[in-house]
């Protein structure tokens, strides 16, 4: 094990210029499938958690559901939907990093919708009614509470993008592991672990863990504020 | 009353689900006038707010401002009505972002709104706590703070639920005289909804008793301390209670109440009370402890109070320069004597008495068919 820990590093230090640019599609893929997984799932998230209306306790079960959604069935749905003879094979896209976008998006979007319906359910319901009574209008009271549920909503993202970022199943089906294409950190392990390069695949897995701390702490960092030194000033209370 | 109302409810009935919460409640609020609306727990005070700011809808009835229902008014003209809600919560940030909320919406410069937050601030006695995270801020900052936010905006009418709900008693008597300040100065008619009859007596031009849903009483504080149209009202403005009185007979101007233990008093039917005296109905028989005189037990002398009760002292409890006086017996009462009554009686728990109480000083209320509890 510490064998392998060590050529891998050695593998990571003779810079590879392959390596670089499957992290670089890794990082896309997968940080545009956030993006898009939150652009989809967040105003579902404040929609079922704060509306009322009939069906709301199903919504939310189906959304608790997409946390244990299988990658590789989704990766399987896409693959119909955009194959050949599937209903969108006409846009060529199967086997394409946007194919990996699709399916990755699909993933995080329960994740940033459940995460978030449950940090906007934490939110005391005053907060908007104070916001109104000083006048907010009703979006501007809305903004006021997604404030305040802020800190939530910033592990709705780091829990999204934590998800597709490790996943193996769906980027396989749909991208294929093409080379210089569609080949990310997650399927290249898998493919230098059959190879039998196992020096290649823990190198590819160093990386992996280091990017997804590295991008926590940017997160973190975005989500809880710089770090704080206010808040203990607080002259004789 | 007034002749223009600035906000008004007209018969509002509210409910969640099949619970009634207000019936037929209707308000006026003039321009300028500070009013307060005082009822207990559970009375539909913080709905009767949350419908006067047009958080919620009522059912029955309509809340207008100036004329106009609140569901017609646009953004802009809504920001003539600004609320304190009860446990107002801070949102996070600084202080000074807080008080600054209102203004921001309101479109007021950057320079303008740091005067009037800073100004604000000072009314309330929390000047120079601006730069400060409201997560460091103590429960009597944050109450500051909070009606700092709300009288920054100097909106035509200011609805303020329980503004100094959970202080101790030095803090509440300093922040309501800030309150009162902040609240004339601005000009402007304040709603203040309060269970503390202190609170509404003090600073309200005219008091509006909210009791189950429903408006109890409605008039100047000195005309109901006066003359309490519920039992209720009776015990809040400082008078105690003797429930379960049975009624006797009417004579005269007075109502004979059986007490309890063959005990019979004579008391003043309330004004307000509905007209009904038949004997047989429960009563609700009120008195203020500093009428009831306390004397030796089984001394026969003849003497003005008609109303007597044995009893024997249970507690004495020490108030200013007086002393509250429990008594058990058939008649359970509560006197406010001297301290120098109390010696020269040598009062102790355990002590035989006699209680006098004068008819005059004895009101009964009929007892509601339900009264909440």
């Amino acid at each position: 094990m510490l064998e392998a820990l060590g050529r891998g590093l050695a593998y990571l230090l003779s810079g590879s210029a392959d390596v670089l640019e499957i992290v670089l599609l890794s990082l896309r893929v997968s940080g545009t499938a956030v993006a898009l997984g939150v652009l989809l799932g967040l105003p579902v998230g404040v929609a079922v958690g704060l509306g009322r209306f009939r069906g709301r306790r199903i919504a939310i079960a189906a959304i608790h559901t997409g946390f244990a959604l299988p990658p590789v069935v989704v990766g399987l749905f896409i693959y119909i939907v955009l194959s050949r003879s599937g209903p969108l094979g006409g846009l060529g896209l199967l086997f394409t990093p946007t194919a990996m976008i699709i399916a990755q998006a699909v993933l995080a979007a329960p994740y940033v919708a459940g995460i978030t319906l449950a940090a906007v359910q934490s939110v005391p319901e005053s907060v908007r009614l104070q916001a109104r009574a000083l006048g907010a209008s009703r979006m501007r009271a809305l903004a006021t509470h997604l404030r305040e549920a802020r800190l939530g909503i910033g592990a709705a993202v780091v829990a999204g993008f934590g998800a597709v970022i490790s996943e193996v199943g769906a980027v396989m089906l749909v991208g294929g592991n093409v080379q210089g294409e569609t080949r990310v950190m997650t399927t290249a392990i898998v493919l230098e672990t059959r190879r039998g390069d196992i020096a290649a695949a823990v190198a590819l897995g160093i990386v992996l863990l280091s990017i997804a701390f590295a991008v926590n702490i940017a997160l973190t960092r975005l989500q809880q504020g710089p770090a704080s030194v206010a808040r203990s000033s607080r002259p004789g209370a | 009353m007034t002749a223009s109302a600035v906000l008004e409810a007209e018969r509002v009935a509210f409910r969640i689900g099949d619970r009634p919460i207000l019936a037929d409640v209707s308000l006026r609020l003039g321009a300028g006038e500070v009013v307060a609306v005082l009822g207990p727990n559970g009375a539909g005070k913080s709905t009767l707010v949350r419908l006067l700011l047009g958080l919620e809808r009522p059912h029955a009835g309509a809340v207008r401002l100036r004329g106009t229902p609140l569901s017609d008014l646009s953004e802009r003209e809504r920001l003539d009505l600004v609320g304190l809600l009860q446990g107002s919560p801070m949102f996070a940030g600084s202080v000074a972002d807080n008080v600054a909320y209102g203004l921001r919406i309101r479109g007021v410069a950057p320079a303008e709104r740091a005067r009037r937050v800073e100004a604000a601030l000072d009314r309330m006695g929390v000047a120079g706590l601006g730069g400060r995270d409201v997560r460091s801020l103590s429960g009597g900052e944050t109450q500051r703070v909070a009606i700092a936010r709300a009288t920054v905006l100097d909106p035509d009418v200011l609805l303020l639920d329980e503004p100094a709900a959970g202080l101790d008693v030095a803090s509440r008597r300093r922040l309501l005289a800030d309150l009162e300040a902040a609240v004339r100065r601005g000009g402007g008619a304040t709603l203040l909804v309060t269970h503390d009859p202190q609170e509404a007596f003090a600073l309200a031009d005219r008091v509006c008793v909210l009791e189950g849903g429903a408006v109890s009483q409605e008039g100047a504080p000195a005309d109901i301390v006066a003359e309490p149209a519920s039992a209720f009202i009776a015990e809040l403005t400082g008078a105690e209670l003797v429930v379960d009185g049975v009624l006797v007979a009417r004579r005269e101007r007075l109502v004979e109440v059986e007490m309890g233990g063959g005990v019979r008093w004579l008391a003043v039917p309330a004004a307000h009370s509905a007209a009904d005296w038949t004997p047989g109905r429960r009563v609700h028989v009120a008195y203020r402890p500093e009428d009831v005189a306390l004397t030796q037990s089984g001394g026969g002398a003849p003497s003005t109070p008609r109303n007597r009760a044995q009893g024997t002292v249970s507690s004495m409890a020490p108030l200013g320069g007086l002393v509250r006086v429990r008594l058990e017996g058939p008649v359970p009462l509560v006197a406010l004597i001297t301290r120098e009554g109390a010696t020269e009686l040598d009062l102790a728990p355990g002590r035989q008495v006699s209680a006098l109480l004068k008819a005059v000083a004895t009101r009964a209320y009929m007892a509601p068919a339900k009264h909440p509890s």
